[in-house]
């Protein structure tokens, strides 16, 4: 799949960071969804499927572990990044446990959060084909 | 001794006051004094008034017992000299009844009744016939008194009117000790004469020799005036006045203390004679009476003094495993304290350095996607005046993020290993790994780094990257300690149910007053080079673990560092 093809979703109670980073991935050819807090993305996700969902762990409202585990319920193609703020690994762990594809630690290198949505689409599309 | 009596009424509350106290060493000292004292006033008190009762009542017992015997001895001889005196005047009587005048005038019947007398009884000197004038009319005996006139004599006077009598002892003309018995006979047609017999008093000696007395006792014959009739060792000749004055007259035998002339303690036995003017007397030295006495109060003495020891030996073992056991419980409170509190001192630095990379971490995270895109949009600009400078700066500020993320990783990373990740692990291979670690600098500052671990060394249920990091933090800390050129040692072994491994270094060692801080946060003793959570990250590593750490150090010659670690997995971990 090409990169202009993903269906990617950030999600991150961060404005700044958040709408600065759809900005990067765009100018990469990655186009991108942006939901502010745990509601709208669930709402965004039921309204259309992406392939990868970047999630924040700590936002207010609904909290990213238990968007997290609502989506891989209801969308269970849905690849989850986790993006964790504070080196808790615990919190990264459980996210694994939930399902998450990976986590990563703010601040973020571009370059290897593409690398692992790559990785996360890729796992998507051979579990698909396996099942 | 207000003191002493106020602690006898409330020991308790003495003791336990102390207890709270009782911190420092002066207190452990002043709390051992008190419970030996107290222990000893409640077992020697008891014992001494006892030991002092019985002493008494057993010196009087003794006395009682030495007493007795004596007065039966004196009163046993006294019989004896009264038998000896009664069978001799008996004779004599007897003699004087069956003998008429005629007969006893005659001077080889005298001579043959007098032998007969003598080979029945011992003692007879002579014996006389003296008519009613006084005369000696016949007389057998080693002297030539045949012929002279009593009359004018007392014991002539005292036999005329009493028919019998006993003289005291005297020397008489025949110069040598002796006792008189004579007796009137009176015939029918009132004819009277006497007869008169004398006695040697050696006879007495051997009486007194019979009641076998030690060597420093004594034993004698005086009449009532005090006039020695035998003689005595202590207390003068047969004949002579007694040195000391008599007792007062009793009927039975009596037993009395005194301090003779020589100034000795003596007991002083006597028996006053019903029928003759005789007291008899035994005198015995109180400290021979009472040797046996005083072997006994010595013995008492040594066991007493031996009780009081073993008390004292008793009291001081009791009190000293006691207050080691206080010292023990107070140790392990303290140390418990100092556990939770420095667990407390680093879960709250754990929570607040999440808390604060955290806080931190989203700020940075928005400046480097800002910088990010400001690259991003450089990048994709054609080339314009001052581009090449902007690109600079930018970057920069992506370096100075990316410095940022290190600090703030870091610092979470100390937060995290409040997580345990547990595995099987070669623990030997664990160290061998991280020693490598430092091998580089090892090499070029020329410390030697030995490793000894036991080939044996059984796997452990762990966290390797902890413990590795635990390791690390070891052999940095030794690496710092010692000189170029020094010595480090690592040494594994299995103890039981757990793995000891001890990193020890010839280096420069610790003072008291740091060792005491070394597993605190921030403690350092690197100036400006240390974090001061090397140790205190360690120390939490291996308390999660299950494990246990402690440090021997002495300054000048180096520190030992010995882990302790379970082979399984400890539960509160599982």
């Amino acid at each position: 799949m090409n990169k202009q093809d993903w269906k990617i979703m950030l999600v991150d109670d961060e404005h700044e960071f958040i709408t600065t980073l759809a900005e990067r991935l765009e100018l990469r050819g990655i186009t991108t969804r942006v939901a502010f807090d745990g509601e709208s993305a669930l709402l965004a996700v039921a309204e259309e499927e992406p392939h990868v969902m970047i999630l924040d762990v700590l936002m207010p409202g609904i909290k990213g572990l238990e968007v997290l585990e609502r989506v891989k319920r209801s969308n269970p193609r849905v690849q989850v990044l986790l993006l964790t703020g504070h080196g808790s690994t615990r919190d990264g762990i459980e996210g694994m446990r939930l399902g998450a594809f990976d986590y990563m630690m703010k601040p973020l290198n571009i370059d290897t959060l593409i690398e692992k949505m790559e990785s996360a689409i890729d796992y998507a599309a051979k579990a698909a084909n396996l099942g | 001794m207000l003191r002493l009596v106020e602690l006898l009424k409330h020991p308790l509350r003495e003791l336990q006051s102390d207890v709270d106290e009782a911190v420092s060493p002066a207190r452990y000292t002043m709390l051992r004094r008190k419970i030996i004292a107290l222990m000893m006033a409640a077992t020697l008190i008891p014992l001494s008034v006892m030991a002092v009762l019985n002493y008494y009542e057993h010196q009087n017992a003794m006395v009682r017992e030495i007493q007795n015997p004596l007065r039966v001895l004196v009163n046993k001889t006294k019989n004896s000299f009264e038998l000896f005196l009664a069978e001799r005047s008996s004779t004599v009587s007897l003699i004087a009844s069956a003998y008429t005048y005629a007969e006893l005038a005659d001077e080889n019947k005298l001579a043959r009744i007098f032998a007969v007398m003598r080979k029945e009884f011992e003692g007879f000197v002579d014996l006389g016939l003296i008519d009613e004038h006084g005369t000696q009319v016949n007389y057998v005996g080693p002297y030539a008194l045949r012929g002279k006139n009593y009359a004018d004599q007392r014991w002539f006077q005292e036999v005329r009117l009493k028919g019998k009598y006993v003289s005291d002892v005297f020397m008489g003309f025949r110069k040598f000790p002796h006792v008189i018995i004579a007796v009137q006979h009176m015939t029918e047609d009132g004819r009277t004469w006497i007869l008169r017999a004398t006695l040697d008093t050696r006879q007495f000696e051997r009486i007194i020799a019979s009641m076998s007395l030690e060597p420093d006792a004594d034993a004698f014959l005086v009449d009532t005036q005090g006039t020695l009739q035998t003689s005595s060792n202590n207390y003068g000749k047969v004949l002579e006045k007694l040195s000391f004055p008599m007792p007062p007259q009793t009927y039975e035998p009596a037993v009395l203390t005194m301090t003779d002339p020589l100034g000795r303690e003596v007991f002083l036995s006597y028996a006053f004679f019903p029928e003759a003017d005789f007291v008899l007397m035994a005198v015995k030295p109180r400290t021979s009476a009472l040797k046996t006495w005083y072997t006994v109060r010595g013995d008492l003495l040594f066991i007493f003094v031996a009780g009081v020891c073993a008390v004292l030996f008793a009291a001081m073992r009791v009190t000293d495993a006691l207050i080691r056991r206080m010292k023990e419980a107070e140790e392990r409170r303290e140390m418990a304290l100092r556990e939770v509190e420095h667990s407390q001192k680093l879960s709250s630095i754990g929570r607040l350095a999440a808390g604060v990379a955290h806080e931190i971490n989203n700020p940075l995270a928005i400046i480097n996607e800002k910088t990010g895109l400001m690259k991003d949009v450089l990048d994709r600009e054609g080339d314009f005046p001052s581009k090449g400078k902007i690109l600079l700066q930018v970057e920069s500020v992506l370096r100075a993020v990316e410095r940022c993320r290190g600090i703030t990783h870091r610092m979470l990373g100390f937060a995290r290993r409040m997580d345990v990740s547990i595995e099987e692990l070669d623990l030997g291979e664990l160290i061998t790994e991280t020693a490598g670690f430092l091998s580089n600098e090892a090499m070029h500052r020329k410390v030697d780094v030995q490793l000894d671990i036991d080939p044996h060394l059984p796997r452990i249920i762990s966290d390797r990257s902890q413990l590795q990091q635990v390791f690390l933090n070891l052999f940095n800390n030794a690496l710092a300690a010692v000189a170029d050129g020094g010595l480090i040692v690592a040494l594994a072994r299995a103890e039981g149910d757990s793995v000891q491994v001890s990193v020890r270094d010839n280096g420069c060692g610790m003072s008291d007053e740091t060792l005491k801080h070394i597993f605190e946060p921030f403690f350092t003793t690197k100036k400006g080079t240390g974090t001061g959570l090397g140790l205190s990250i360690t120390y939490g590593i291996i308390k999660r673990l299950g494990g246990e750490i402690a440090v021997e150090s002495t300054q000048g010659v180096g520190t030992t560092l010995t882990i302790t670690l379970p082979k399984g997995q400890r539960e509160a971990l599982a």
